[in-house]
């Protein structure tokens, strides 16, 4: 990227998903999904292994047909683009390099077709920090190094558009918090950076919105903000006593759900069990339940993709803990 | 196309694979020219002591050649027997990609997959020459010292040698476009290298020697990708050995680029018209 944060129209960022479908056989890869990408903010594409994240991608970028439906950037078909490594910068797996290629001489052999000089392959390798490693052969690298080289591949074109496919798998820690500065740092620019991830938790200090699909469906597409609002811890409270229950909600100013009467039940917002029952019990108000009423991002990611037949074993997990007691 | 070009000759010269061949083929035919000067000399002579020479229908072991025929056969061994080399180099410019995937990023830096194909077409000619040179070097190499030091004449200042010794490098560099469009149907490496080395080491000889001996098929025998090759030389084993009729030179050439064009059209609308990946 070039030090001036070089100047993009926001119409040519849109990633535009419209009732896309495939089916391979019998299996229904993605089924009706839409969602919009907007640029200038890095989008987590995520959902389970298997959910449809990559065949989407695929579709996205003419490697796959759909049966039905459109997918879009910047209003257009990929492979309707002249030079469409240019728009957009597009990793969909990190072992993509032949192993016998020197790290340069795999940027080299694409700079011609993406359209760019060989300067640009040193510039991108500088960028993701591989300059050290520029003349040795791919097959001795490192997931992390592989996954480094896949996204120099996607910048060589200096792209408006970036669709990364599970770019943080295989980085250590000081490689996925290099990764989400330097997306943050594009998307500043305003490009559009798509990532997909199959756990939300990589993601969740990096996106500004999320896309979550199960099944090849759509579940859930709203900033991240909005998600974890859905998200908050909280706790279910009751007691006999329903004004000392309205009275101690009221007087520590906890943000409620509440229906005064019987059962006498009360959600308190951000807060947890602990610091409720010391609240209670300095007001010496009998409680006859204190649970833990809220969900945190991660089981709330679990459930919003769970599978409703039950194949899902994380979300299955409790209800099967019972049987597995007797 | 300049592009697609220039990436797919960047492609080639920056893998080992290329100059692999090319030495594999060079050591490979120097071993078979001598084995094959060596016998070739040593079926004359004792013909000669037989006080029957000249040629006679039989398998190669029978076989009886004069001085100018065995020159011809072993110039041209190449094309008998070591044109599974630029074959393989053919496909794997396009198994390699699927092996390694990288045919994810080559549809995305150019998604035209008629031009990908065709760039890698034209790319694979300079390298395929080079084996091709190194494998006819390797020939007449060791089948000349071979000659020469059995007291032969080498015959390699002789025109019409010379002629069929350059055509068989033409001959050679062609089979890599068959190699090509092999590759883009059967984009399996390995099965890819299996099937090839069992087509062109066994297949087609057994194919070529049974379809002679019927009227009725002798000439699809010519038909042949491994026949077409040879005919482009104007010489072979087979043909000095009595054992089968060539094409001419111009049809030779033609039925072989006819079967890469054919096998690249094929992979065009099988391998490079699905959903990759």
């Amino acid at each position: 990227m070039t030090s001036e944060a070089p100047a993009f129209a926001p119409e040519q960022g849109v990633v535009d998903v419209v009732g896309l479908s495939k089916r391979f056989g019998a299996v229904r890869a993605v089924e009706d999904l839409s969602f919009t990408v907007t640029p200038g903010r890095v989008t987590g594409f995520l959902g389970p292994n298997g959910a449809g994240k990559t065949t989407t991608l695929r579709l996205l970028l003419g490697l796959a047909t759909p049966d039905a439906g459109t997918a879009t950037i910047g209003g257009r078909r990929y492979s309707d683009r002249p030079s469409p490594a240019r728009h957009v910068g597009a990793a969909l797996e990190a072992s993509s390099v032949h192993p016998g290629r020197t790290a340069r001489d795999h940027l080299r052999v694409y700079a011609p077709q993406v359209g760019v000089a060989d300067a640009r392959c040193d510039e991108v390798l500088a960028l993701v920090g591989l300059t050290d490693a520029a003349n040795r052969r791919t097959g001795g690298f490192s997931l992390g190094m592989r996954q480094r080289l896949a996204l120099a591949t996607t910048l060589l074109g200096d792209p408006q558009v970036l669709l990364l496919d599970e770019p943080a798998n295989g980085l250590d820690p000081e490689g996925i918090a290099w990764l989400r500065n330097f997306l943050r740092y594009l998307a500043a620019q305003g490009r559009t950076v798509l990532v997909s991830s199959h756990v939300l938790s990589e993601v969740e200090q990096t996106v500004d919105d999320v896309v979550i699909i199960a099944r090849g469906r759509l579940v859930h597409e709203s900033s991240l903000a909005e998600l974890e609002a859905m998200a908050r811890p909280a706790v279910r409270i009751s007691s006999p006593d329903a004004a000392g229950l309205a009275a101690l909600v009221t007087e520590q100013g906890w943000d409620h759900s509440t229906r005064f009467d019987s059962p006498l039940t009360a959600v308190v917002y951000d807060q947890h069990c602990p610091r409720v029952g010391q609240a209670a019990f300095a007001r010496s108000l009998p409680l006859h339940e204190l649970a833990p009423a809220g969900t945190s991002l991660e089981s709330l990611f679990l459930q919003l993709t769970a599978d409703p037949a039950g194949s899902n074993p994380p979300a299955a997990l409790p209800s099967q803990l019972p049987g597995m007691a007797r | 196309m300049t592009a697609a070009l220039r990436t797919e000759l960047r492609k080639v010269a920056s893998t080992r694979a290329w100059w692999l061949t090319a030495a594999a083929m060079f050591g490979y035919m120097i071993m078979m020219g001598v084995i094959m000067a060596f016998s070739l000399v040593l079926g004359m002579r004792a013909a000669e002591e037989a006080g029957t020479a000249g040629g006679g229908p039989g398998g190669f072991g029978e076989a009886v050649l004069d001085e100018r025929a065995i020159a011809m056969s072993v110039y041209t061994l190449g094309l008998a027997l070591g044109y599974v080399f630029p074959a393989i180099l053919g496909a794997f410019s396009v198994t390699g990609e699927f092996r390694h995937r990288t045919i994810t990023p080559t549809l995305l830096a150019e998604p035209r997959r008629s031009l990908v194909l065709g760039a890698k077409l034209v790319a694979v000619v300079p390298f395929a020459l080079a084996v091709a040179v190194a494998g006819v070097l390797g020939t007449v190499l060791g089948g000349a010292a071979t000659l020469a030091i059995m007291g032969e004449p080498s015959l390699l200042g002789d025109a019409e040698v010379q002629r069929a010794i350059a055509l068989s490098v033409v001959a050679l560099t062609l089979w890599a476009l068959v190699g090509v469009g092999f590759g883009s149907v059967l984009t399996n490496q390995v099965a890819a290298i299996v099937v090839l080395l069992a087509f062109t080491q066994f297949v087609e000889p057994l194919l070529r020697l049974l379809l002679a001996q019927f009227d009725a098929t002798e000439s699809l025998s010519k038909l042949l990708p491994g026949a077409a090759g040879e005919a482009i030389a104007g010489s072979s084993l087979y043909v000095s050995s009595g054992l089968a009729e060539l094409l001419d030179a111009w049809q030779g050439a033609l039925v072989l680029i006819g079967y890469a064009v054919v096998l690249v059209l094929v992979g065009r609308l099988t391998t490079f018209r699905r959903d990759i990946g």
